[in-house]
């Protein structure tokens, strides 16, 4: 039976190819335009280290004088709060991180100085984060304490500068210093950068900076500050720092702290910990505020706006599209299938029932939104394309994964249900007597 | 032309003429909202900037030893005025649109710096001549003297130790509002000041800095002599000569300073690149624009092409009981003129909604109100255009249909 109206829904639509064409079209149009941007948003609002984030936490206090005007602590630490948390090792992991931008050069490689980011960590950084090794591995805790000269290199970087060969125990030149590369990465794009993202609220929106590339160079906390002292930038400062880009005794705020943690006691003994740091330091004269504050990654992510509210916007214009295109296929469904109310009512007098009349009408309007789903799943792959094509920071992210390839078809078979159902469902109620009548 | 058969009618299509308005209202406030955004995008991307962006490059000098840039600077601006074309050359700590910010909040007096309202600004600093390198446009007052050159040096805290400055007027307005800037003392902290010497041109900082486009222009001018963290040079040529003097100054650069980093860019480049995510927004947003309303109008041809077809024997009768083709073309416009005047009524209600949900939520503006009987016209002139094809068919059906059965 489906054979048959199979073949009468492909006779049906040969006979208004344009009209059928059109229909085709807006499905698929509408489909492509939604799901481009739906896969877009997915895919930048996905959690950065699947399974673990709900036990990363970022720890924040607030050193800012009394008559300072934030109302929470600032997105980042002062260096002695940051050092000072850290080196009490209350956490089952902690690290902390700086960036700062330095001039590196591979004496055994025969290229330019390149301008690279680094940043600077603590020997956690790599188990917490999931990092994974192509070669070598981390640092010890050790190196940490005696501000060991290693480093470890992004895989892109080693491609760069020792065309992808194991690298370890080969030399790099951070500014004027010699460091000894123990590890090499592979490739690992976190999005968003989580670790580095601060700063959300006051991006308008503009947000897309948090989802750039990892560092290509990683050095012990310690290390980094030393060989590239001068260069570091405060995040914030409320009085004036002594020494450009030398900011340990700085009024700044610069260096931030990760820790994990492993279930809600120790969360809540943390979150103690840092409250009776503040009290503490307060109690000394070198806080005035002891407002403390933890969220997790998730909740930090969130509290900055990762997500840019142009893919925001993009994706409530796409599906305010999409609906336009369904009303419309769905108008001339309906205005297609009660044109052929005479037809139907003959059918309904040789004695079809109106579950097959129903049936034959879903079949028309199913085929139409399979072939529109198609269309929309090829036309989804070209807005991918042309995404990735644009020079956004995420543009190299995108791609359609299997949830969405599934999202798509489904998509696809609701939308043309959606658009068949109610013009299928009036047809059937089409009265064979008065049809008759008229004929 | 009676409107009342036309409505008895639409009552008999109820679910296609609810779909249809439906569909035109969406759009309505789909296309007034992003058109507004469309103008707001196109308004940051062409800002103004009181410099001569065509003739202004920028090399990017990095890695270079702090203790040497007293002496190398000089020496490489000497060498960089050599390249033929060259008209200035001077080292500037940043430009606009580059995303380095040197920021910091100023007030009108000594200890003010934590109040609330003090006005977070751009510090812009430059070498002798900086002023003739990036073109700024002097409104009053005058530029910075070599004495002025040679007594400012950058500090210990970023912060030069001259006690001159030259302003925006957007910043003049913010700090003196009504009062003449000339002379007027900036502070930063308890012990810094500077005298304002000049205003020049509203020039853009290097991001927008979540200041809004009020705070944009916020920017201060302080002289500066060469040392450490100056790097960026610029270079300015007539428009015609800039891409060769770019690359000559790059390879010049490179060899004065082997061991430096030396990126070169036209500033037209940094202001492309800037705007590289509102122009893809833009772009996104016009073919959304055009493909729905493409789509809007195919199916206002689509129904209307079915209607007609059902309605041909009525039509016939019609004509045949006298009804000019007039009036069977006037049919059908009346009645796409009432879908879309109940599409576009239920759209700019929609429109303004939805300008209200952005405006909390995606630091949007209020769309002034024009924007809504000016996107209400267009679908009218949509609808009238999409079914002109129908309606004139619809007008050639002879009268001798109503003699025909079926």
């Amino acid at each position: 039976m489906f054979a048959y109206y199979l073949d009468l829904a492909i006779r049906s639509l040969k006979r208004n190819p344009v009209l059928t064409f059109l229909m085709v079209l807006a499905i698929a149009v509408g489909i492509g335009a939604s799901m481009t941007t739906l896969t877009v948003m997915h895919i930048l609002s996905g959690d950065p280290l699947p399974g673990r984030s709900a036990n990363i936490y970022y720890p924040q206090v607030d050193a800012t004088p009394a008559d300072w005007h934030n109302k929470n602590p600032l997105d980042m630490l002062d260096y002695r709060s940051a050092v000072d948390l850290w080196s009490a090792h209350r956490a089952d992991r902690q690290a902390l991180i700086v960036d700062s931008s330095v001039k590196v050069r591979a004496p055994e490689a025969n290229l330019p100085p390149l301008m690279l980011t680094m940043l600077s960590t603590t020997s956690d950084f790599f188990p917490m984060f999931n990092v994974p090794f192509e070669y070598g591995s981390g640092w010890t805790p050790a190196d940490d304490e005696n501000r060991a000269r290693v480093a470890i290199i992004s895989g892109n970087l080693n491609d760069r500068l020792f065309g992808g060969k194991n690298s370890v125990g080969k030399t790099l030149r951070l500014k004027d210093s010699n460091v000894r590369i123990v590890g090499v990465l592979k490739p690992w794009r976190p999005s968003p950068q989580f670790y580095t993202v601060v700063a959300g609220n006051y991006a308008n929106g503009d947000t897309a900076g948090f989802y750039g590339k990892p560092e290509d160079v990683f050095v012990p906390f310690q290390t980094g500050l030393e060989v590239n002292d001068g260069a570091f930038q405060q995040f914030t400062c409320w009085g004036m720092p002594s020494t450009p880009g030398h900011l340990q005794n700085s009024p700044c705020v610069w260096v931030s702290l990760w820790v994990e943690l492993e279930g809600a006691a120790k969360v809540a003994s943390y979150r103690d910990f840092i409250a009776s740091y503040a009290q503490q330091q307060k109690a000394l004269g070198r806080f005035t505020k002891t407002d403390t504050r933890m969220l997790d990654l998730m909740g930090w992510l969130d509290y900055n706006h990762v997500l840019p509210s142009d893919v925001k916007l993009q994706t409530w214009l796409a599906f305010a599209f999409l609906a336009i295109c369904l009303f419309n296929t769905v108008g001339l469904l309906l205005a297609k299938f009660l044109r052929r109310a005479g037809e139907i009512g003959v059918r309904r007098a040789l004695g079809a029932s109106r579950r097959t009349v129903l049936a034959q009408c879903l079949t028309e309007a199913g085929l139409i939104g399979f072939i529109g789903g198609v269309a929309g799943w090829l036309l989804t792959l070209v807005g991918l394309w042309l995404v990735r094509s644009q020079k956004m920071p995420y543009s190299d992210l995108v791609h359609l994964d299997v949830a969405m390839f599934v999202a798509t078809f489904a998509l696809a078979v609701a939308v043309s249900l959606l658009a068949g159902a109610l013009p299928a469902l009036r047809a059937s109620r089409v009265a064979p007597a008065l049809q008759l009548k008229t004929l | 032309m009676e409107i009342q058969p036309i409505l008895a009618a639409l009552r008999k299509h109820k679910i296609p003429t609810a779909l249809i308005v439906l569909e035109i209202a969406l759009a309505c406030a789909v296309l007034c909202n992003a058109v507004f955004m469309i103008g707001q995008r196109l308004g940051e991307i062409h800002l103004s900037n009181a410099i001569d962006e065509s003739g202004v490059s920028v090399l990017d000098v990095r890695g270079l030893d702090p203790e040497a840039m007293a002496a190398d600077v000089p020496r490489d601006l000497a060498a960089l005025r050599g390249i033929p074309g060259v008209t200035a050359a001077a080292a500037f700590n940043s430009l606009p649109l580059t995303n380095n910010g040197w920021n910091s909040d100023v007030a009108t007096g000594p200890g003010k710096l934590f109040e609330k309202n003090a006005p977070n600004v751009m510090m812009y600093m430059f070498t002798e001549s900086g002023d003739k390198a990036l073109g700024l446009q002097l409104l009053k007052g005058r530029f910075f003297t070599a004495t002025e050159y040679a007594d400012s040096k950058l500090g210990g805290s970023y912060l030069p130790s001259g006690h001159v400055v030259l302003v925006t007027p957007s910043l003049a307005g913010r700090l003196w509002p009504g009062q003449p800037a000339l002379g007027k003392q900036i502070w930063i902290g308890d012990d810094l000041h500077y005298t304002v010497v000049g205003i020049v041109g509203n020039v853009l900082r290097p991001s927008e800095n979540g200041q809004g486009l009020s705070g944009f222009y916020h920017s201060l001018f302080f002289p500066i002599s060469p040392g450490p963290n100056i790097s960026n040079y610029v270079v300015r040529s007539a428009p015609a000569d800039r891409d060769r003097v770019l690359r000559d100054g790059v390879r010049k650069t490179e060899a004065l300073l082997p061991n430096a980093v030396v990126k070169g860019k036209t500033f037209t480049e940094i202001r492309d690149k800037y705007f590289a995510d509102s122009r893809s927004m833009v772009w996104m947003l016009v073919l959304v624009c055009v493909v729905m309303l493409a789509v809007t109008a195919f199916g206002i041809v689509g129904l209307t092409s079915f209607w007609v077809g059902q309605r041909r024997r009525q039509i016939g009768i019609r004509r045949a009981v006298g009804a000019t083709r007039a009036h069977i073309l006037q049919y059908f416009q009346t009645e796409n003129f009432l879908l879309s005047t109940a599409g576009v009524a239920i759209g700019m209600l929609l429109a303004f909604g939805i300008n209200l949900y952005l405006m909390q939520h995606y630091q949007m503006l209020r769309m002034p109100w024009y924007y809504l009987p000016a996107s209400a016209i267009a679908l009218w002139l949509l609808g009238q255009l999409a079914v002109l094809g129908p309606a004139l068919r619809a007008s050639n059906v002879p009268p001798v249909v109503a003699t025909r059965g079926g």
